[in-house]
């Protein structure tokens, strides 16, 4: 190996392990606010980059669809707890509106949408958008009337919405897998390291992620309130923060990061319906880097993996995942030998 | 007859006669396959629903087993009965391997840690020259028994059943036994589990351990059923299925392994022919229904399918046949007025705050010791610097003469101290009897082998006689067979203290306990304490009821701020200014 495949290799690496790092920070995120350990992150990135390939085709994506009914389903709930609540049908009627109106209009956008054409930035945010819309409602349907159970229910449960939105996703995208056209297609020759537009743009759009996310956190009242969360429910929400709102406001951070993410990465490789499981379970191996708890140790452990990734592709391609996905064991390792043990959370 | 044994004969009654009858071929293999998933699934029970851990890389360790066996025949052409020892002996070490590395921490971590193995051995598995890569290996014997070859129907069809019906044996005994009860204890965390002498780490291990070994036989039978071993199914998504079978047919009871594997498996089949054709074109679409299954059954039915059995069930009882037991052998008490406990300085700093300010004080035999001081005064940290709970900035703490500041709570256990808490631990879906036969754990040996092959009995019955005694002791004789959960907070507390006798310790710690107490339910531990005096048990008091404290203590320790403010007899703090001022606040 010369230096310039080392570089490329090295480019490479740090340009996925910046989605890696995107994703590692929303599932560090999701499981300081809401305990969830969020196994279907991988399928919003999916969900994301194939809603943008069917648009370009011009083709309403199936998001649409599984979107209008994940808010007919949300809605219902909602409306029916409310009615049990109250008694009273008005109440419970402005609930479903209230719990539907954004995800249809969402929806209904990109219906009409889809046929125009329109150019490559506006599909991208409309795909945003739609996929966006999802976090709440996945919340709502699958995590809410849970959120007080252990870790270990809400585990059980992300194992059962992953299986839902990959059998979604294979229904309503089909087994073919889709490669995004770049943003941005011109090369940069610095010395002997090679940069296409994409790669400068991936690590530029994560780069800004996480500062906006850093100023999200610090600087506005919601950040404090999922912080606050984060540290005592029970304190939060004798404080008014309640904590299905929070749920819901993480939950659709998790989706915007994921389906920005599938955004990114889309160019870059072939994107199938179970795609994303494999993408979001290297931010997870970034997120026990940073023993799910710990922010810049989540970048710096996605930045860690993908180098790993792309030098472990040229040295043993056919063992790639095994390499990244054995990295953990020596991890844990030492986090187990480092780490305070405590487990009396109950 | 009980009407369990009746379900047990007539499992065995049906499968028999499934064999024997002239079924189709179909249905037998169905059967296999069903009982292949419910050997794993087991295993999962008892992580998930018995200890409250989980793993997603049970099919990792299925597909350990089936490989082994399947290349040692192949290529060595060894026999499966020799092959099944190595397969175990890999899925067991990789097991030990992972549960050594990650459940020292919290919950969570084991999960993660299976996901990551089994993706890497997935892909391992699949890229191996050795093992074929992802087309496996193919022509792997079949299992013969006295030189005749199982087959692949109803010779393995016996065999398999023989081991889920022998698996589910094993685990029921070892469930209630000794280490059974332990190891239900870990549930609901670890620190009253430590304070009964149990070492928590070791029995994680352990069962995760049995988990894969379960899965190991699963896969042996696996690789000579199928004649052949691929990775598809032991990926992940299988991994997680195996989980989904656990959880549907319900992670609290051994049965549900059979429901769910049973259930699943009809369900998979039906819906791959039903939706293929209901969607038009062909896929896996049956992970949709799975996972809307998975959440619906979480949210409307948390235990499982086979709870809606479980509760129609009447709750087994435990035969009383340990009257003639032999008694355990008990430690020699201290002599009176001999210094049991002598706290010297002991400090604890949380940062920069300091919780307790070098408290000294000491416990003679036969002594009550009350504990006193306002809210945030520092008593409960003490009380956890005694008995090991927290590790000490500073201080020496000796008990009986020996040096027991750095021991930890199961230790400390073992030397003959032993504590109730302050919030109630105990395992609520056990019996009373059986939740203070915990507290007898340091005085018997039986290990998990013994327990799962029903070689325990005179020990059972030599705890369970000391566990009825200790509940008659503190006048609970009449509620043995209740189930903890059910219990009011008065006799929550005395069925704890009931658990700390158990342990024949020579100091009892005893950490509020008449907190949420009724003034009758205080009367009768006020007399339970006096009683246990006059037998000559030395104990140390964390208290608020001054009303408790005064009648029973001998001799009183009051903090304040974590400093020790005085002490002294109940009459001299009574009339003690400080102590006054402290609690009622002074004239400016």
């Amino acid at each position: 190996m010369d230096s310039t495949i080392a570089s490329i290799l090295l480019v490479d690496g740090l340009t996925n392990g910046a989605v890696y790092a995107l994703l590692g920070l929303t599932l560090v995120l999701v499981f300081a606010v809401t305990r969830v350990i969020f196994i279907p992150q991988g399928e919003f990135v999916a969900y994301g980059a194939l809603t943008l390939a069917l648009l370009q085709t011009g083709q309403v994506p199936g998001t649409v669809w599984l979107l209008l009914i994940l808010a007919a389903v949300a809605a219902l709930m909602e409306g029916f707890t409310v009615w049990r609540h109250t008694g009273r049908p008005g109440p419970a009627a402005k609930a479903v509106i209230k719990q539907s109106a954004l995800p249809v209009v969402v929806a209904l956008l990109g219906w009409w949408a889809a046929p125009q054409q329109f150019p490559l930035v506006v599909q991208a945010l409309l795909s945003v958008a739609i996929v966006t819309a999802f976090g709440p409602l996945v919340y709502r349907v699958a995590y809410q009337s849970l959120e007080d159970s252990t870790p270990l229910v809400l585990l059980i449960v992300s194992v059962g919405v992953h299986f839902a939105m990959v059998g979604l996703g294979l229904l309503f995208f089909g087994a073919e897998g889709f490669r995004n056209p770049a943003f941005w297609d011109d090369r940069f020759e610095l010395g002997s390291v090679i940069l296409s537009g994409q790669a400068i743009i991936i690590c530029l759009s994560a780069l800004a992620l996480i500062a906006l996310l850093w100023l999200f956190f610090e600087r506005s009242l919601y950040g404090k309130a999922l912080r606050a969360t984060a540290v005592n429910r029970l304190g939060a929400r004798l404080m008014g923060i309640s904590s299905s709102a929070s749920g819901k406001l993480t939950f659709t951070m998790a989706a915007l990061i994921g389906a920005l993410s599938g955004l990114l990465i889309g160019p870059t490789t072939t994107v199938f319906y179970d795609s994303g499981f494999l993408i979001g379970l290297k931010g997870f191996v970034s997120a026990v880097i940073a023993g799910l708890s710990s922010y810049p140790m989540a970048l710096a452990g996605a930045l860690f993996v993908g180098v790993v990734e792309a030098f472990s592709s040229f040295w043993a391609s056919a063992f790639k995942e095994v390499i990244v996905f054995t990295l953990v064991l020596p991890i844990l390792l030492w986090r187990s030998l480092t780490g305070d043990h405590s487990d009396e959370e109950h | 007859m009980n009407i369990r044994r009746i379900g047990w004969i007539s499992l065995i009654v049906a499968l028999v006669a499934i064999a024997l009858l002239p079924l189709p071929d179909f249905w037998i293999v169905q059967l296999n396959y069903i009982g292949l998933f419910t050997l794993v699934s087991l295993g999962l029970i008892l992580l998930t629903g018995v200890a409250g851990l989980t793993s997603f890389g049970q099919a990792a360790f299925v597909g350990i087993a089936a490989y082994t066996t399947a290349w040692m025949t192949l290529n060595l052409g060894w026999s499966p009965w020799a092959t099944l020892w190595v397969g175990l002996a890999f899925t067991g070490a990789s097991a030990l391997v992972i549960g050594s590395i990650t459940l020292r921490m919290s919950g969570h971590y084991l999960p993660l840690a299976t996901i990551a193995w089994a993706l890497s051995l997935y892909y391992l598995m699949g890229n191996l020259d050795a093992l074929g890569k992802y087309d496996g290996l193919l022509g792997v014997p079949g299992i013969s028994v006295f030189g005749h070859d199982l087959g692949q129907g109803r010779g393995m069809y016996a065999l398999i059943w023989l081991c889920v019906l022998g698996g589910v044996w094993l685990i029921q005994h070892l469930l209630d036994s000794r280490p059974g009860r332990a190891i239900r204890a870990l549930k609901t965390g670890t620190q009253m589990a430590e304070a009964m002498g149990v070492n928590t780490l070791r029995y994680k291990i352990i069962i995760f351990v049995i988990a894969a070994l379960l899965a190991g036989v699963s896969g042996w039978l696996f690789a000579h059923f199928q004649r052949s071993v691929n990775p598809s199914p032991f990926g992940l998504e299988s991994g997680i299925e195996y989980l989904f079978m656990a959880v549907m047919g319900g992670v609290g009871h051994v049965w549900g392994a059979l429901t769910g594997a049973f259930l699943t498996k009809v369900l998979e089949d039906q819906l791959q022919v039903l939706l293929p054709k209901l969607i038009g074109t062909s896929g896996s679409f049956e992970v949709i229904v799975f996972g809307i299954l998975l959440v619906l059954v979480l949210k409307f039915m948390p235990d499982g399918l086979w709870s809606i059995v479980e509760n129609r069930l009447p709750r087994r009882q435990r035969k009383m046949d340990w009257h003639d037991a032999r008694t355990l052998p008990t430690r020699p008490q201290p002599a009176t007025s001999e210094l049991v406990l002598d706290v010297r300085a002991i400090r604890k700093q949380f940062g920069g705050l300091t919780a307790v300010n070098d408290i000294s004080f000491q416990i003679h035999a036969g002594q009550i010791v009350g504990l006193i001081g306002p809210n945030g005064a520092g008593k409960s940290t003490t009380f956890n610097l005694v008995t090991g709970v927290l590790s000490k900035t500073r201080g020496e703490v000796h008990f009986r003469g020996e040096d027991i500041t750095r021991l930890r709570s199961r230790e400390i256990l073992r030397k003959g101290m032993a504590r109730t808490f302050q919030h109630v631990k105990m395992i609520p879906d056990m019996t009373v009897l059986e939740n203070v036969a915990l507290g007898a754990y340091t005085r018997g040996q039986t290990g998990v082998v013994r327990s799962m092959l029903n070689l325990n009995q005179e020990e059972e019955r030599q705890t369970f006689l000391l566990a009825q005694r200790q509940l008659e002791r503190i006048g609970m004789g009449e509620y043995l067979h209740e189930l903890a959960g059910n219990l009011a907070m008065g006799p929550q507390r005395l069925m704890e203290i009931a658990r700390a006798l158990c342990a024949d310790p020579a100091l009892l710690l005893l950490d509020e306990p008449a907190a949420g107490l009724r003034h009758k339910e205080k009367q009768a531990l006020a007399d339970v304490l006096r009683q246990l005096k006059s037998e000559g048990m030395s104990i140390l008091l964390v208290e608020h009821d001054m009303d408790l404290v005064m009648q029973v203590c001998d001799h009183l320790v009051v903090m304040e701020f974590g400093t020790l403010l005085t002490q002294g007899t109940p009459e001299q703090i009574q009339q003690d200014p400080k102590v006054r001022a402290a609690y009622l606040g002074t004239e400016h």
